[in-house]
């Protein structure tokens, strides 16, 4: 069945998608070696404690600040680590998305720029802004 | 328990898990809640959020391999993110204010329901008809490699499958899942997408749709980082292998067997929230 209205930027969508694909196979593994890194640390201190999670308490949970996080994984504190990976590893498909609005940009797409950029504020928004 | 005998126990639960997700095409997030809250008496809260984490993970892992057949559409991906990620946003939202058991209970409501998706029913046809215009002016239209060379397709019902897409994010929101098999639903039955690349689409879809709920589920407190550790890298080895698998392995009976396991765990979590278990 031919058709006339294959898209003539065909080979360049191919190439982002692969850089695409890259990224993101990146960003797991390094976020996976970052998180298992704690977590053997975490077993090795306090292996013999007990864990229980069978009661919801918010505060117990809630994201300290970035900065706070960051901080502790320096001192060596196995579950900042481990937060330091599942952080790096939100923000993977973010980077996707950042790489995309770049990469339509150059296509010179105009429209799926603009729709891009749409999902990267509601992800910043989710990420940074207000919402609860 | 002690930490050093529930990490572990936990990580071969996520893994295999993980494992029958990629066989079954289903995703290791449908499990893996039932799993932590039935098997581990792990509060839902808990364990959605540490499936929702997991689910970014095989999502961004697996799309590389997906990437490098040619079959995604990132701009049909890209468009209908935009309707996914504010449907997290809602999901999340909603998930904060909901009970445990309320939440169990629409949990074991898509669990019964994904069974039965995919125990039978074949794909949508190929669509021959004219594209609608949103279609036209949003150049959904592509075309994907087959053993005889490239074949085009067309897209229709552009609007219907936007707006079921927002409610697949508000699901994967709400429970932590990636909710894939509603996200084919929507291209592949509703919007005529070719289901090769309906599958391949939707799996690259899920990661950035778990990523706009992980703001709210980390600011609430859903997001225990010892718990997470293992369900994250047990999912992920599991998916990683099963994925290797799935090209050798005869998976009919495996995808009713698993069919009939999720159904089992739907209806207890339905049971379970009705009685106040969660």
């Amino acid at each position: 069945m031919a058709e006339s209205n294959k898209p003539p930027s065909r080979w360049n969508d191919e190439r982002v998608e692969r850089i695409m694909g890259t990224l993101l196979q990146n960003g797991v593994i390094i976020s996976a070696v970052v998180v298992l890194a704690g977590g053997i640390l975490y077993l090795l201190r306090y292996g013999r404690l007990p864990l229980r999670y069978e009661n919801f308490v918010a505060e117990r949970e809630s994201l300290r600040g970035l900065g706070v996080v960051a901080n502790s994984a320096l001192h060596g504190d196995a579950r900042a680590i481990i937060e330091v990976g599942l952080l790096l590893l939100i923000a993977t498909p973010v980077a996707r998305v950042l790489f995309s609005i770049i990469a339509f940009a150059l296509e010179k797409d105009r429209l799926y720029a603009v729709l891009t950029l749409i999902v990267f504020l509601i992800l910043i928004y989710s990420l940074f802004g207000g919402a609860t | 328990m002690t930490t050093l005998l529930f990490i572990p126990l936990v990580l071969l639960g996520s893994f295999v898990a993980g494992l029958l997700g990629a066989l079954t095409g289903l995703g290791g997030g449908v499990v893996i809640v039932p799993l932590l809250v039935v098997a581990f008496h792990v509060n839902i809260k808990y364990a959605i959020g540490a499936s929702l984490i997991s689910v970014i993970a095989t999502s961004s892992g697996a799309a590389a391999a997906y990437v490098r057949e040619g079959f995604s559409n990132i701009r049909i991906g890209m468009f209908l993110e935009i309707a996914t990620t504010m449907g997290a946003l809602f999901g999340a939202f909603l998930a904060a204010r909901l009970a445990g058991g309320i939440i169990a209970i629409v949990f074991g409501s898509v669990l019964i329901i994904s069974s039965v998706l995919s125990m039978g029913r074949g794909h949508g046809e190929k669509f021959t008809g004219p594209p609608d215009r949103w279609a036209i002016r949003l150049k959904l239209s592509s075309a994907y490699p087959t053993a005889h060379g490239p074949e085009n397709y067309k897209v229709c019902r552009v609007p219907a499958g936007f707006g079921m897409m927002f409610g697949a994010g508000t699901l994967s929101g709400l429970l932590g899942i990636g909710s894939g098999a509603f996200k084919v639903l929507a291209m592949d039955q509703v919007m005529r997408i070719p289901f090769k690349v309906s599958t391949t689409t939707s799996n690259f879809m899920i990661g950035v749709t778990a990523a706009a709920s992980a703001g709210i589920y980390l600011r609430r407190g859903f997001v225990a980082p010892v718990l997470v550790m293992p369900v994250v890298l047990g999912v992920l080895a599991g998916s990683v292998i099963g994925t290797r698998v799935l090209v050798r392995a005869r998976t009919r009976w495996l995808r009713i067997i698993f069919a009939l396991v999720i159904a089992a765990l739907g209806i207890e979590m339905v049971y379970g929230g009705i009685t106040g278990r969660f």
